[in-house]
């Protein structure tokens, strides 16, 4: 830029070569570009994976269907599980993460902020490296090949014996990167939460989105550990002669097994804990009061977190565990149902006595309130172990697992989007645009996913690329087919919004919503720096107090 | 069969009469459930697939009660305090929570989960430590990618994907236990109507057991992801009636037909590659890679269930296994038309 000015003296520049502006997003440490990078990258690869959504489910349209070859659809599959999973939900719940934990608690960065870049650019390094594989995968065997193993890729069907070729090499590597990410990010975000703090802000103080990603990262370190060590072990008995897995040679197909459920169980609350933390800050500020319970809701996120250590192998009561191991995991599963009913219990009572307002992003909350709801009463069926033998592995798990995470996880991190983006562009998005999004969302989400229960029930299992005809099957699948189109459209409605309001949106200002947390006492978009002069907190809600200091919550607390 | 009686006594207890008229309730609704469906695991056959739906129905009218109570103070709560124009500029009463509240909605979910595990456990142990009669049938199932292998120890049996079984008198029962097994990647037997899904795993045996009470067909699938074909295992158990399975075996018993017309077919069958993965009883074929072909003509499917086992089918499996079931492990076996119609023959005659 500089040169510029030297060549044309005397002219006033006032908007930098879009060449340093890349530079400067490229090799920015600075929390909130960092957050925004998350969700763009986020948003990017939430369109791959839900346009394979759309392939897997125009396969299953209707009974002995041809549109794709298996070997396609087992791609397919596999690439929307490991895409959605590991480069869509946890990448843009690490965005928010990212963006408001600091500005939450009062500080001017993350702990680390170097580490920080580098974990994003793991991340996003492992979903390239995972799509990589379809130009790669098969290197000299011809042409590329993504993996097919399934997004779980049990033993030993990854064995080089029954994986020739690298597509479950990429699908491994991809992994293993992001992996080491993720564990960047959760150190980061334990450090910052618990050393940034700003004075006042005990832990009894802290909003509970700082809490909630507080015990988010704890969990992320226990979880990602197992799965990043069984990725090396993986690798070790594709290239170094390892038997880890290889049946064959006495390994053990069922300790894949374990190692990946004491990841991907963990991982389910891993995704959900910070879509409860969305949940926590916006339904207070919507119904106008603040949190019922915060001491409670702390204490049961921190045994959801606690609980959900020990009930993995409920993703295993096929395989043949003994009754005492069945009845041990049909309990402890049963059990995280306790504290996650207290939490929809306190959003409750959050709303009681309020004055709701309905906002996009609190229609999207209530949304939430009673998918998520459904998705923990179907889960407590399949805790129940017999019935799960019948459940497991057919499309009844496939509809209780999109209830949690599009129904619950998806929908909160919507009305995150709702809430936050203000915050982060400085401008309102459209609730015209929004309500469209909303309800198309939700007409679309239950065609899907409401009606999917019914065909797991009727036996159709899940991963099957065609089906024979005179199953029962066949009109209950062309429906899930139209609710995935009319969700593909709400989404499309949905990115529309964001880049619209980003240039015609109403502006902001600093406290669009009346809000109560320290992010909204900042300009929109805030500066890098964040707070001129760091604040100093008395209570959970210093914007309440700031605005009612006739009745501040620092005299209750 | 104590035990296995015993699971039936579920309904028993404090929620028996409400059980016994839903679950009257819901055979009186659709005519009959298999109607929708012939995998339909609300439509049991058999005493674990029974017990399984009993604990399904008590589970799913407690969620259903608690979803009803929920769903309706949420939705009471929306409408209740939904905020009005008058209210504009008015907070509400600052709440901030309340102890005995929270611990009511504590203890209640603690009751309910303690009540569900009582009923889960009770099923968990009737179904999986089941003993053995020594009336009952004994049948090895090993999975394959992308066909079943039936073994029938003592009886000296050897059939693929179309797994017989006799009908089960609950006065004298004979269920059959299967002991499962792999010889590859997972598996899972899946047959809704006769029992829940147990996976088939390399290196580690499970077991799991059926009494059909009714004979007739039922199918079912590999549920556990198998690879590119994982679609295309399908399952059929045929429940005979105790005469037709003792006939059936008789048959099954016995070597291959030695028919001299079709001389050629057979030369060519145990001259090519064939004979590396399939066995033909009384013949050099001994191959286990692929199903037992001795009987082959005494099955309704061929390629597990993939297709009817008619002679178009049969003759274009052999030719080009890709057309009925791209991604099987059968090679195209590029015979001449004329050696194709000779093994096609040959095959014809294995009764």
């Amino acid at each position: 830029m500089s040169s510029n000015a030297i060549t044309n003296p005397g002219v006033q520049i006032d908007e930098k070569p879009r060449v340093d502006i890349l530079h400067e997003w490229v090799t920015t440490v600075d929390h909130k570009r960092l957050g925004v990078l998350y969700m763009f990258s986020s948003l990017m690869f939430l369109v791959l994976g839900g346009v394979e959504a759309l392939i897997i489910r125009i396969q299953l349209m209707h009974s002995l269907n041809t549109f794709v070859s298996p070997q396609v659809f087992n791609r397919m599959f596999t690439m929307h599980g490991t895409t959605m999973i590991f480069f869509v939900a946890m990448p843009v719940l690490f965005g928010f993460a990212n963006y408001l934990v600091p500005l939450m608690i009062g500080a001017r960065d993350m702990a680390f902020p170097r580490l920080n870049a580098f974990s994003f650019w793991l991340t996003t390094l492992g979903g390239l490296l995972l799509y990589f594989s379809l130009v790669g995968a098969n290197g000299l065997y011809g042409a590329g090949n993504a993996p097919d193993v399934g997004w779980w890729a049990y033993a030993p069907l990854t064995a080089r014996a029954f994986s020739p070729g690298h597509s479950t090499d990429y699908w491994t590597l991809s992994l293993l990167v992001s992996g080491f990410g993720s564990i960047g990010t959760a150190i980061n975000i334990i450090a910052t939460v618990l050393c940034m703090r700003c004075p006042g802000m005990k832990l009894s103080r802290m909003p509970l989105l700082a809490w909630l990603n507080l015990v988010m990262a704890g969990m992320v370190l226990l979880a990602i550990s197992p799965l990043t060590a069984s990725q090396i072990m993986l690798l070790i008995d594709r290239y170094l002669g390892g038997h880890f897995f290889d049946a064959q040679a006495g390994g053990s197909a069922v300790l894949w097994m374990h190692f990946f459920w004491i990841f991907g169980h963990p991982e389910v609350y891993v995704l959900v804990i910070p879509a409860f933390a969305f949940l926590s800050e916006i339904i207070p500020v919507f119904s106008r009061k603040p949190i019922f319970g915060y001491p409670v809701m702390v204490a049961a996120t921190v045994s959801i977190a606690f609980i959900s250590m020990s009930v993995w192998a409920h993703h295993m009561f096929t395989v043949g565990m003994n009754s005492y191991a069945n009845s041990f995991f049909a309990i402890t599963t049963m059990a995280v149902g306790v504290p996650t009913g207290i939490k929809i219990f306190n959003w409750l009572g959050t709303m009681w006595g309020g004055r709701i307002q309905f906002k996009v992003a609190m229609l999207f909350c209530i949304g939430f309130l009673f998918q998520f709801l459904i998705a923990g009463l179907t889960g407590i069926m399949q805790a129940a172990a017999p019935f799960d033998w019948q459940l497991s592995l057919s499309y009844f798990v496939v509809a209780h697992f999109h209830y949690v995470i599009v129904g619950g996880i998806l929908f909160a991190i919507f009305g995150a989007f709702y809430y936050w983006y203000p915050k982060m562009s400085g401008r309102m998005l459209s609730e015209t645009l929004g309500k469209w999004h909303f309800w198309l969302f939700l007409i679309g989400f239950h065609l899907t996913f409401t009606v999917m229960h019914i065909p797991g029930l009727l036996g159709m299992p899940r991963r099957i690329y065609t089906y024979e005809p005179g199953r029962g099957w066949d009109t209950l699948n062309l429906i899930i087919t139209i609710g995935a189109f009319v969700q593909a459209i709400a989404i499309l409605v949905f990115l529309a919004n964001l880049v619209i309001s980003y240039f015609k949106g109403a502006m902001a200002g600093s406290d669009p919503w009346d809000a109560w947390t320290l992010e909204w006492s900042t300009s929109s978009p805030p500066p890098a720096y964040n707070f001129a002069s760091i604040p100093v907190v008395a209570s959970r809600r210093p914007l309440w107090d700031l605005k009612h200091p006739e009745d501040p919550d620092s005299r209750y607390e | 069969m104590q035990a296995l009686r015993s699971t039936n006594s579920l309904a028993r207890g404090p929620l028996s009469v409400l059980l016994s008229v839903i679950w009257q309730v819901r055979a009186a609704v659709g005519a009959t459930p298999s109607a929708l469906s012939p995998t339909n695991i609300f439509a049991p056959a058999s005493t674990p697939a029974k017990s399984i739906a009993h604990l399904s129905i008590f589970v799913l009218v407690i969620t259903g009660i608690i979803f009803v109570v929920v769903f309706t103070l949420l939705v009471y709560s929306i409408i209740k305090f939904r905020g009005r124009a008058v209210d504009a500029g008015r907070e509400p009463a600052q709440v901030y929570g309340s102890t005995q509240i929270e611990l009511a909605w504590t203890i209640i979910p603690i009751l309910i989960v303690v009540v569900l595990f009582l009923a889960t456990a009770r099923v968990i142990h009737a179904i999986q430590d089941a003993p053995q009669p020594p009336s009952a049938i004994e049948v090895t199932a090993i999975g394959h990618q992308y066909w079943w292998e039936f073994r029938y120890p003592k009886l000296g049996v050897v059939t693929a994907n179309e797994l017989h079984i006799p009908v089960s008198d609950p006065a004298n029962p004979t269920p059959t236990f299967l002991n499962l097994f792999s010889a590859d990647t997972d598996h899972s037997f899946w047959v809704p109507e006769l029992a829940g899904k147990t996976d088939l795993i390399p290196n580690h045996p499970n077991r799991m057991w059926m009494d059909p009470r009714r004979t007739g067909i039922f199918l079912g699938q590999c549920a556990q992801y198998c690879g590119v074909q994982h679609a295309k295992m399908l399952l059929r158990i045929s429940v005979d009636s105790p005469e037709d399975f003792a006939a059936w075996v008789h048959g099954q018993q016995q070597p291959a037909v030695q028919d001299e017309s079709v001389e050629t077919g057979r030369r060519v069958f145990e001259s090519t590659a064939c004979i590396n993965c399939h066995a033909v009883a009384g013949t050099n074929a001994n191959g286990r890679f692929g199903p037992d072909l001795t009987h082959l003509m005494s099955r309704a499917t061929i390629a597990a269930g993939a297709a009817p086992n008619t002679p178009e089918k049969l003759r274009l499996w052999i030719q080009d296994p890709n057309k009925i079931k791209p991604g099987s492990l059968m090679p195209a076996m590029q015979l001449s038309d004329a050696d194709l119609d000779a093994v096609l023959s040959y095959m014809e005659t294995l009764r």
